[in-house]
């Protein structure tokens, strides 16, 4: 089922993204946020052209893009969603939702389901703060999660 | 032909709002307008906080604004059959919002124009008072405008509290041939939306006071690095900014005047540490966003070398205000040496959630119970954890705290960045002080002991604690844990993760007996 593409694809699509960013203050997280966005995830073999194009070490590369959350090894599954588990959202019960998710989608945090339907990631606050618990799909926000959000999440991403 | 082609309706596009369903609104209200041939503008402006009432729509009528909410997009055809477009009466009307009892009690400075005017336009932006600080300042020496911000008294919202002037002063006195401006908007603390709700509602004032600061200290680029959770904060100061450059507000002749001044929007990349200043440096420099030792100050070696200086969102947005108004009108508000207004951030199991931007020196009670109504849940209130997850949680005793940056040390706290978390009596205290330990581990840059594996252990030691292994002796270890992590940690993510855990153990003795007796008690 493996979708993605060959390693000399992956170099020359790296190397257009960058050609956009190389000229930027500080390009390297930009680049690596325009890779992920061009491959959903950032791909072994693009770090060997980012260094290359910086005139960096694969080490650092390899650093930077490991010392970060938001980039991804792997692709993730045609949605994401991220439920907050930071403490407002905890003091309105995201504990118990994020087992309800879990148990819907079975699956845990950091795991992508088999169909690969969907990625489930915990997320440390999105400033939804007054409106807990609050989740967010594929970048659409949600808050005041309860039970029949919950079950229209589930239900959006199984479609 | 007909008099409504002038109505506008104001549905909020803030992140806040949308959460709660303001595009589906959006849309049932297009919708409507569409079927029953009415000509009105749609303008989707920021939130002006009271999030318990979101989505609220406004309407432009003769005799003013008028407010309806929450309104879900249910109840947008009862909202046109009841005449909402002229103010018309409805279950869901709120009258003059302005006078609703969460926004008249507020004194709006920094937050003045957010969720009344049209985030991304600029003539909306300068009709309510927008860019006449910035006015002020290209006619004035820079050492005048830096004198300015020192006397008004600011000092920084992000929640270290040091004085924005001196900042700026040092900045100004060191040579160099380039200087930045960054704006910290990596807004991670729980609790706190001050940051994204300025983004989103009233971007121009970022821009303005960011400007400002260029033309202060000598700096002629400026960098925002908003947090990737807040991908709608980062598209409309996009969209800002290339409305300002656009403007001659940004660019090589800020305003027709001999200073150049331009902005970028960094996004940054789900690290909590890079909210701390120097690691924020080093992520826009495109590194591990590890912390730096100080000194060098950031002032005399910030971005790539260079002078810098570093504000956040809110410490900048207050600026414009206090360049238009005068030092001592911002300086006139609060109490001792906490001056002007704070926007409190009202969060979690809260009936009346929101920001309510007021002056320093409010209780710590008033916030809690009258402004916010107690819980939403209807119990009581366990304890509230102000300034973040590196917040001290404060339990009913400590109500009578005023808020205030030298009064929240006295009693073991912090404000940091104003956000308050309330928890109802099912909170366990215990949980909470593990979670601060499990939270400084996941999001350690790794550069200092205590905090990268004092956190882990902390982690540890609580799990014993609550397992009942060797209470007194977990207890101690802890307790010394934390002292270790306090004093020895380079930067306020494991220098302060003591704040919650100690607090939580000092205030909330019961919640760490050992677990049969917690069992036996219950």
């Amino acid at each position: 089922m493996s979708l993605q593409p060959a390693s000399t694809e992956i170099a020359a699509r790296t190397a257009a993204v960058i050609s956009t960013m190389k000229d930027l203050e500080g390009p390297l997280l930009p680049i690596l946020h325009g890779v992920q966005e061009e491959f959903g995830y950032v791909p072994q073999e693009a770090l060997l052209v980012i260094a290359d194009a910086l005139n960096l070490s694969r080490a650092e590369v390899h650093g930077v893009a490991t010392f970060y959350h938001d980039y991804r090894k792997q692709p993730a599954g045609r949605h994401v969603l991220k439920l907050c588990q930071a403490e407002a959202c905890q003091s309105m019960g995201s504990d118990a939702i994020a087992a309800k998710v879990k148990q819907a989608l079975g699956i845990g945090f950091h795991e992508t389901a088999r169909d690969n339907s969907v990625t489930l990631e915990p997320v440390y606050c999105l400033g939804l703060c007054a409106c807990a618990p609050s989740a967010m799909l594929d970048g659409q926000v949600i808050g005041r999660l309860d039970d029949e959000a919950i079950d229209e999440i589930v239900a959006e991403v199984r479609r | 032909m007909s008099p409504t082609i002038y109505m506008t309706i104001y549905i909020p596009g803030d992140s806040g709002a949308l959460a709660l369903g303001a595009e589906k609104v959006a849309k049932a209200t297009a919708k409507e307008l569409a079927e029953r041939g009415i000509a009105a503008k749609i303008v989707r402006n920021g939130s002006r906080g009271a999030y318990f009432l979101e989505p609220m729509v406004e309407v432009e009528t003769t005799e003013g604004r008028r407010a309806y909410g929450p309104v879900k997009a249910a109840d947008v055809k009862g909202l046109f059959d009841a005449g909402f477009l002229t103010g018309g009466q409805h279950r869901l009307a709120l009258g003059d919002p302005e006078d609703i009892p969460f926004i008249a009690k507020q004194t709006r400075l920094t937050f003045a124009r957010c969720g009344i005017t049209d985030p991304v336009s600029l003539e909306d932006y300068e009709a309510h008072g927008g860019l006449d600080g910035l006015r002020k300042a290209v006619a004035m020496a820079p050492l005048d405008i830096v004198k300015q911000v020192t006397e008004s008294g600011l000092r920084g919202r992000g929640g270290a509290g040091f004085p924005t002037g001196i900042k700026w002063k040092t900045v100004l006195d060191t040579t160099a041939d380039r200087k930045y401006i960054v704006c910290n908007a990596d807004e991670g603390d729980s609790a706190t939306f001050a940051d994204r709700m300025i983004m989103e509602g009233d971007p121009f004032v970022l821009i303005e006071g960011m400007t400002i600061a260029g033309i202060a200290t000598g700096a002629t680029k400026g960098f925002v690095y908003i947090r990737s959770e807040y991908p709608h904060a980062v598209a409309t100061m996009n969209k800002a900014v290339e409305v300002a450059r656009k403007a001659g507000v940004l660019g090589a002749t800020v305003l027709g005047s001999p200073n150049a001044f331009d902005i970028e929007i960094r996004v940054g990349a789900g690290a909590y540490v890079c909210g701390e200043e120097t690691s924020l440096l080093n992520s826009l420099e495109g590194k591990r966003g590890v912390v730096r030792a100080k000194p060098p100050l950031p002032a005399i070696q910030g971005l790539f070398g260079k002078p810098t200086v570093i504000n956040n969102v809110i410490s900048l947005a207050s600026v414009p205000i206090i360049m238009d108004k005068g030092a001592v009108f911002y300086k006139d508000f609060g109490m001792g040496r906490s001056r002007g207004t704070i926007p409190i951030q009202i969060a979690g199991n809260v009936k009346h959630g929101g920001l309510f931007e007021i002056a320093f020196g409010l209780s710590l009670g008033e916030i809690v119970d009258e402004i916010g109504g107690g819980t939403r849940s209807g119990r009581p209130v366990k304890a509230v954890q102000v300034g973040g997850p590196l917040g001290a949680y404060f339990p009913r005793e400590l109500f009578d705290t005023p808020f205030d940056y030298e009064e929240f040390a006295k009693r073991d706290g912090l404000i940091g960045h104003a956000g308050i978390t309330v928890f109802d009596d099912t909170a366990d205290m215990l949980k909470q002080a593990r979670f601060a330990m499990e939270f400084c581990a996941i999001e350690s840059c790794g550069k200092c002991t205590p905090c990268r594996i004092g956190s882990t252990r902390g982690m540890e030691v609580i799990d014993r604690l609550a397992a009942g292994i060797e209470p007194e002796k977990s207890l101690a270890l802890v307790t010394d844990l934390c002292n270790t992590m306090k004093f020895g940690s380079l930067c306020a993510l494991g220098g302060f993760t003591p704040y919650p855990v100690m607090s939580a153990i000092t205030h909330f003795p019961e919640d760490f007996k050992p677990a049969p007796a917690r069992v036996a008690a219950e």
